[in-house]
């Protein structure tokens, strides 16, 4: 009987040991895949920055991918911007006119458009816009050999897909910024006067009173650094996709997801940069 | 049929142009050339037959440089290229043609400009004197000019091998590659595009290698042929001896029958 307990006990020591082993080896390799993830995206990272400095350059490719993302992104980047700044303005006035605040509307709304939302609702939906595109056009290119075809075709595909890209998306997402802040600042603007029965002149007045040039500053920084993103993340889920239609769905999920939460990530980074309270 | 090598054809050189030896290469687990060695002549037609799966694409991705071989030598004109750095490998791709199996144009561009792209791209020609040439090579694989305005994706799957193939004679390369040039063909497209590639490769003077499973391709198209296996090639010799190879491994695949000693891998690996 006691040996049978000690048999069991054994057991037990030993499924235990087996527990541990087993949930170390897995912590062990999700570490060593993420790794490995952080080093294939940093080398990639260099490998393409590298090719967005050195000739040959593709002028045309860059200005077909800056038409892309700047013009064609602007309905979606305008309306998004129009949308926020009308809501922020009703929003504020229904939580300011609480305590007599009514007056500080004007700022906020220029403040938080310019600081936060335009920069980050703007790169969100370009992350979704632009960033799917690159993950399809380049994962399908991959999976049909196109990729393939261009290096034996003397052309390197860094230099001719991906550096464009890049640069494209670092140049116009600031751009389009800025027009989203204007939109945005005159959507709070119309729903100030025509809905709130602001003064047209005194709403104005008090945008420009506190709106300094660091807040647009901040945001345009901001949205470059978002730009990059998504076309990196884009170019990278792309580059490496595999297996056909499926693999090229994976990929542009991922671009998407993986992007959007860099940008989350990084606007907390750089708020901190530029506004830390220190 | 008449084989490649009866037809009033100079005789190849006996210059290897491609040489390899002892190439390996594994992906996982799983090792896909074994260590290969072959030679291909210069001017001459090399096709190499193998089942799904053997090695042959990963064969011709290497030698093209788009795959890394984990050992071994590939050597082009005698120089060894795999340890070459990537500027170095850029300019030995223009002498490196290749139609991929699905043709892989560039969608996002029109016929002419697939067909120019290495001429704009990699030589840096004038666009309307790239278009002239583009027009010249669709003209050679018999695609009339309006078709160059044409998109991909509005072509046939005949059309677009013929475009692939006028992409890789554009510049003139010395070396062309043909990756199951028939494949998914109706057989008299896949005879038309075979007569094509045995004029255009004479018409060049180039070397050429072809992987491909179809024996009426491989007949018509080769003056070598070559077997590959297991990731090892276990017979090479003239196209018109392969009737009579006495290697019980080519006459299974020469002749597609299911027994033999090639078991077909029905398992996914």
């Amino acid at each position: 009987m006691i040996r049978h307990r000690d048999s069991l006990n054994h057991d037990f020591h030993d499924n235990d040991t087996g527990r541990l082993m087993g949930f170390l080896a897995a912590t062990g390799r999700a570490f060593l895949v993420f790794l490995e993830a952080t080093g294939r995206l940093a080398m990639f990272t260099g490998t393409a920055l590298s090719h967005c400095v050195r000739p040959p350059f593709y002028p045309r490719q860059i200005l077909r991918q800056m038409i892309d993302i700047g013009f064609y992104s602007l309905p979606v980047v305008g309306l998004t911007a129009l949308f926020t700044g009308m809501v922020l303005a009703l929003q504020s006035y229904s939580g300011f006119s609480r305590f007599q605040a009514e007056g500080a509307i004007a700022t906020v709304v220029a403040l938080s458009i310019t600081r936060e939302l335009g920069p980050v609702l703007g790169g969100l939906m370009v992350a979704g816009r632009i960033g799917a595109a690159m993950a399809a056009e380049i994962g399908t290119m991959r999976v049909t050999e196109q990729i393939d075809a261009l290096s034996t075709l003397s052309t390197n595909p860094f230099k001719y897909l991906i550096a464009p890209r890049l640069m494209a998306g670092l140049a116009m997402l600031p751009l389009l910024v800025l027009v989203a802040d204007i939109i945005g600042i005159f959507g709070g603007f119309l729903v100030g006067v025509y809905r709130l029965d602001f003064n047209a002149s005194s709403y104005i007045s008090r945008t420009w009173e506190f709106l300094e040039p660091l807040d647009v500053i901040s945001g345009l920084v901001k949205a470059a650094v978002f730009g990059f993103l998504i076309s990196l993340m884009g170019c990278y889920h792309g580059y490496h996709s595999k297996g056909g239609a499926q693999g090229v769905g994976a990929a542009t999920t991922n671009a998407v997801v993986s992007a959007s939460i860099m940008i989350l990530i990084s606007n907390y980074l750089i708020t901190g940069l530029f506004f830390s309270t220190k | 049929m008449p084989s490649r090598s009866d037809t009033n054809r100079t005789p190849p050189s006996t210059t290897p142009k491609i040489t390899l030896k002892g190439v390996t290469k594994h992906f996982g687990p799983k090792k896909v050339l074994n260590g290969i060695d072959l030679q291909v002549g210069t001017g001459e037609s090399l096709v190499v037959i193998g089942g799904s799966g053997t090695g042959k694409s990963v064969m011709l991705k290497c030698i093209l440089g788009l795959l890394h071989p984990d050992s071994g030598s590939i050597r082009v004109d005698d120089a060894e290229t795999t340890k070459l750095n990537p500027r170095d490998r850029e300019k030995l791709q223009h002498k490196f043609g290749m139609l991929f199996q699905g043709a892989a144009l560039f969608d996002s561009l029109p016929v002419w400009e697939n067909v120019a792209f290495g001429l704009i791209q990699g030589e840096h020609m004038p666009r309307a004197q790239a278009k002239e040439i583009a027009i010249a090579k669709l003209g050679a694989v018999g695609l009339t000019p309006d078709v160059a305005e044409l998109s991909p994706s509005e072509l046939s799957g005949g059309m677009q091998k013929r475009v692939g193939l006028a992409r890789a004679i554009a510049d003139e390369p010395e070396i062309i590659f043909f990756d199951e040039p028939t494949t998914g063909l109706d057989p008299i497209m896949a005879d038309v595009i075979n007569e094509l590639i045995v004029e255009c490769v004479k018409d060049l003077g180039a070397t050429a290698v072809t992987i491909t499973h179809d024996m009426a391709s491989a007949r018509k198209i080769a003056d070598r042929v070559a077997m590959i296996h297991q990731g090892r090639i276990i017979w090479t010799g003239h196209a018109k001896d392969i009737d009579q190879s006495g290697n019980p491994y080519v006459d299974q695949f020469v002749n597609g029958r299911a027994d033999g000693p090639i078991k077909m891998q029905i398992r996914a690996l």
